[in-house]
């Protein structure tokens, strides 16, 4: 099979097939397209409310409010190329972010756990604030504040400091030190700094720290969550403990609706689970009438000590089960478990869609020895009920889907299901073998393999989406400027949503979150078809 | 230094005033108790959460809203992409600023060298972009692995035959300060450069204003109506042929001194242009700097005073009456500022004294020993000040004080909410004008409508309360 796979850094690769490098004007690329374009009737008009922008010359006053639509023919990509940017080396629009975010976030999913950065101030400021705009909740990440003198002389004494400082502010259980592109470049020995900490103040009563290699130069969050997750278990789950016959759950990087739904779906099958990372009460908390330096929730310290006691591991995310084994040892936090105390590892997708959802299910059958719950069932049929209901309304319709690998090969899978033609699937990461995990999530539903890219940015996915005709945008705000050029909907999903009210509460795993899901993308068609009506229809 | 901490870690229970770190105790006061002093403008404590950024922020802020410029982030992703699009800074017409771009370094870059990278992608970028001129921003790797930044802007200026400007923001080398400053020195490497004939008499800059929410466009109205001629918005809705030729001007408006006074000062110097401080928020500190605007112009112009006096008086008919109804409403609540840098919190203060409330905290990131002395003497006695504050000092003040709403940026909103504290968000993310008289209006509002909503009877503070039998504050 010759996929349209766009290796590692853009540039045109062997397998890269010749059909869509045409900026849009390649047959294949339109015939659909086109043909729904003017189906809706005023697919060629501007959609209301997006009328061409009047743009006032640079010195004279312009109405103060937002503006309207940058520019933009409106309707479906390709009426109005993009330049081209052949073998760029620049990166414009990052569809990823920094690696220590990651592990910033999956630290902040331990009880009673401050996430610590170890570099300067800016990078820390810049992830809080990212992050609390998605969860609008607080996140506190302490950093060791380097400035020009330890930049040059190494930051061990404030690293060693910064921790004192927060253990007398938080006094934590656990505190996960991450490094940053600064301190990997000076070539801080942060391993060195922690011991020489626990020699010196070994008569203090001292958290537990993970520490977690997380320069950006060399990844994206989504290493940096592994790499974090890998570290807590590594470092933490050391002894073989009597088995307690737990679930041991690595989730990936999921909301904390997902979380719940999780824990109550292993919960239902009448096991308890321990989540690990679980942000779902850290970072969508109650009301307070107090504020308490630590968050409530997460998982607790003692249950990630305790990890060989589980009667088995599943590890969600087709790319990390696709990992190479590292120099280091076991590349995941699950093969970590595996092949120290040999729990029986479940390596599975993200649970999005039916089919994902089903191999989650199968692994927890096989785990518990017994069959999917009741509830669960019902969800399952009320889910392909509701294929058969909302089939028509989306069949055939043409996705762009981008995100996390594992995030955007679970949203494919659930498209595909729907009916929905993915025809290009990007990721920022790279070496997530996401056109392998694509090719076998839509293996025999799709009548032509999506294009697929790693490495990208929004603008490389905005130049291919050009070829492409997409209906529809599938993943986080991010994407919402070419949603908004082209005037089709994007349907939000995964991290970061910045644009809408409780992005941190969608539901995208099991089979409710299939549901929830299928719901919104065959609504975002149906509105989009209402709004471009002259008729105005209310009955659709 | 690092043992010297050690024995504190086990006698919390001192921690009295907000449980304050020691080296933390000189960074707070209390408005009326003792003077002053406040150890201020230093680098962040290690370990504390403080809500600080870098130098690469201040320098990011400032040039960010030019917006025929190409600005490339020389470094990692994550300095790029956490400033991709965030600030609510408009352009009426170019939008390039709104493109993140980033030479997204990698492993390979850092160990030899990022310059090629960084020649290849200034190459690529202009040549498709086109931009009027290219800044190039300094990150903390960048710094580390000595990267010749100047040499390759040189270089690409001449190829390209467009301004490609070094900004010298490496992250870790100070505080926002540091990158205004930064900022300052790659701007006024643009001006001067392009020819000022067609400039009036009658001409100001605008420096300091980043035109979030169409702010700009609001003062410039204003100044239109005064009959003068704006040569450049240099740090809102800009341009960089403005900026080559506003040395033309005949003085230079700065607000937020803090980020743009070094810009007025290198014009000073070299260009003889004075400087007038001024501020659009709130209606004392709007007429104000109209006024004084006038007065510097009334030499030149003698019916500036009156058309200035005018238009003052035509906005304040025009926007009291629309203030009274709020002002019944809000008299006696509780206010809380925390802002960048503190010159916003001046005219935050009076801002809320028209709506009838009472600032009981102020603070900021980024404040000077003269600034916080000079806060206090316009806040009541008992006003508690506050540098370079974090997350759990400003929750213990909002419930101590008992605010009702909280001014600050998108880091404080999770705090005050998470309390059932009202919030309004007055940093560059905001999508509302703030400034001038009818922004005056427009924050009554937000304040209004955060501190009048039903939601605070259910929070958890306040729900106690409401079951205490009547009589009792509900
Ligand atoms: S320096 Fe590295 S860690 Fe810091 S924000 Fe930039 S990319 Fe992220
Ligand atoms: S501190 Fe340095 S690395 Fe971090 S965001 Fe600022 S410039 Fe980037």
């Amino acid at each position: 099979m010759t996929l349209d796979y766009v290796a590692n850094d853009g540039l045109c690769a062997d397998e890269y097939s010749d059909s869509c490098g045409c900026g849009g004007s390649c047959a294949d690329g339109c015939a659909d397209g086109c043909a729904d374009g003017c189906a809706d009737g005023c697919g060629c008009t501007e959609a209301p409310g997006a009328g061409p922008e009047t743009a006032p010359d640079d010195c004279g006053l312009a109405p103060v409010s937002l503006k309207a639509a940058p520019s933009t023919s409106g309707g479906k990509p390709g009426k109005a190329p993009r330049p081209k940017r052949p073998d760029f080396v620049s990166t414009t629009n990052a569809c990823k972010l920094c690696t220590p975010l990651g592990a910033m976030l999956a630290f902040r999913g331990v009880e009673g756990a401050v996430p610590f950065l170890h570099g300067s101030q800016g990078c820390a400021t810049y992830m809080r604030r990212y992050v609390i705009s998605h969860y609008r909740e607080p996140m506190d990440i302490a950093s060791s504040s380097l400035g020009e003198k330890q930049a040059v002389y190494g930051g061990g004494p404030n690293l060693k400091k910064g921790i004192l400082n927060v253990m007398k502010k938080y006094d934590p259980v656990l505190v996960g030190v991450a490094t940053t592109c600064l301190t990997e470049t000076i070539g801080d020995d942060v391993g060195g700094y922690l011991r020489e900490f626990r020699n010196e103040f070994g008569d203090l009563d001292l958290p537990d720290i993970v520490h977690v290699h997380t320069p950006s130069y060399n990844g994206t969050h989504m290493e940096g969550w592994n790499a974090a997750v890998r570290a807590l278990v590594d470092q933490l789950a050391k002894d073989k403990v009597e088995p307690h016959g737990k679930v041991a759950l690595l989730p990936g990087f999921v909301s904390p609706a997902d979380l719940r739904h999780l824990r109550d779906l292993v919960t239902d099958f009448g096991s308890d689970a321990v989540i690990l990372p679980d942000l779902s009460d850290p970072l969508d908390g109650p009301a307070l009438e107090d504020y308490t330096p630590l968050p409530e929730g997460g998982t607790p310290l003692a249950d990630i000590r305790a990890l060989s006691g589980a009667a088995a591991v599943i590890e969600c995310g087709c790319s990390l089960a696709m990992t190479p084994v590292g120099s280091t040892g076991p590349a995941t936090a699950g093969r970590v478990l595996h092949e120290r105390f040999g729990l029986p590892l479940h390596a599975v997708g993200l649970p999005i869609g039916l089919r994902e959802t089903d191999a989650l299910v199968a692994a927890l059958e096989a785990i518990t020895g017994k069959p999917l719950p009741r509830r669960h069932e019902l969800e399952r049929g009320r889910f392909v009920d509701a294929l058969v209901d909302g089939h028509k309304y989306v069949s055939g319709k043409r996705a762009v889907v981008y995100g996390e690998a594992d995030l955007v090969i679970g949203l494919v899978s659930l498209l595909t299901e729907i009916g929905v033609h993915t025809v290009l699937a990007a990721t920022g990461t790279r070496g997530a073998h996401l056109a392998e995990s694509i090719a076998a999530v839509t293996e025999g539903l799709l009548p032509a393999m999506p294009t697929v890219i790693e490495g990208a940015d929004f603008e490389e996915i905005a130049d291919t989406a050009e070829g492409l005709s997409p209906d529809l945008l599938v993943g986080n705000s991010k994407g919402y400027r070419y949603a908004r050029q082209w005037n089709i909907p994007l349907v939000r999903a995964g991290f970061p949503i910045h644009d809408r009210f409780g992005g941190h509460r969608l539901l995208h795993v099991g089979y409710a979150g299939a549901q929830a899901l299928m719901d919104r993308v065959v609504n975002a068609v149906i509105e989009k078809t209402q709004s471009d009506s002259p008729v105005g229809y209310c009955y659709l | 230094m690092t043992t010297a901490t050690a024995p504190n870690v086990t006698a919390t229970a001192e921690c009295r005033d907000a449980d304050l770190l020691d080296e933390r105790k000189k960074q707070v006061h209390r408005a009326g108790q003792g003077p002053i002093d406040m150890a201020c403008n230093r680098e962040s404590l290690a370990g504390a959460v403080s809500q600080r950024a870098c130098v690469f922020c201040g320098s990011r802020v400032v040039l960010y809203p030019i917006a025929d410029a190409l600005h490339l982030v020389h470094g990692p992703i994550g300095c790029a992409a956490y400033t991709w699009d965030i600030r609510g800074a408009l352009s009426s017409g170019p939008e390039l600023h709104r493109l993140s771009f980033s030479t997204d370094l990698q492993e390979k870059d850092v160990i030899f060298g990022g310059e090629k990278k960084l020649a290849a992608a200034l190459d690529e970028l202009i040549d498709l972009h086109q931009p009027k001129a290219a800044f190039v921003y300094s990150t903390c790797i960048v710094g580390l692995i000595g990267d010749d930044l100047g040499a390759v802007c040189r270089k690409m200026s001449e190829k390209k035959g467009i301004p490609v400007i070094p900004v010298q923001s490496e992250g870790f080398k100070g505080n926002k300060r540091e990158g205004y400053l930064a900022a300052c020195k790659a701007m006024f490497q643009l001006v001067g450069t392009a020819p000022t004939d067609d400039v009036s008499p009658l001409s100001v800059n605008i420096l300091g204003d980043f035109n979030l929410a169409g702010e700009i466009w609001i003062v410039r109205g204003y100044l239109e109506r005064m009959g003068i001629q704006v040569v450049a918005n240099i740090t809102g809705d800009g341009r960089v042929d403005d900026i080559r030729r506003c040395h033309g001007a005949a003085l230079n408006l700065v607000q937020c001194s803090g980020s743009t006074m070094d810009l007025a000062k290198m014009m000073k110097e070299k260009y003889g242009t004075p400087h007038l401080r001024v501020s659009y928020l709130g209606i004392e500190d709007m007429a104000d700097s109209l006024y004084a605007v006038a007065e510097h112009f009334e030499s030149v112009d003698p019916g500036i005073v009156e058309r200035t006096r005018d238009l003052v008086r035509d906005e304040l008919a025009a926007l009291m009456p629309r203030l009274r109804d709020i002002r019944r409403d809000l008299t006696g609540k509780r206010a809380a500022i925390y802002v960048g840098g503190s010159f916003k919190a001046f005219s935050l203060i009076k801002a809320f004294r028209h709506i009838g409330m009472n600032v009981v905290l102020v603070g900021s990131q980024t404040g000077t020993q003269e600034e916080y002395q000079e806060l206090e003497t316009v806040c009541d006695p008992g006003t508690v000040i506050i540098d370079d504050a974090n997350p759990l000092e400003l929750s213990h003040y909002v419930r101590e004080l008992d605010v009702d709403v909280f001014v600050g940026g998108v880091k404080e909103r999770p705090i005050a909410h998470k309390l059932g504290v009202g919030f309004c968000d007055h940093n560059h993310e905001r999508k509302i004008a703030l400034a001038g008289f009818e922004g005056m209006y427009n924050f009554a509002r937000e304040v209004h409508a955060s501190v009048m909503s039903p939601v605070w009877r259910f929070v958890p503070r306040r729900a106690r309360r409401a079951t205490v039998p009547a009589g009792a504050d509900a």
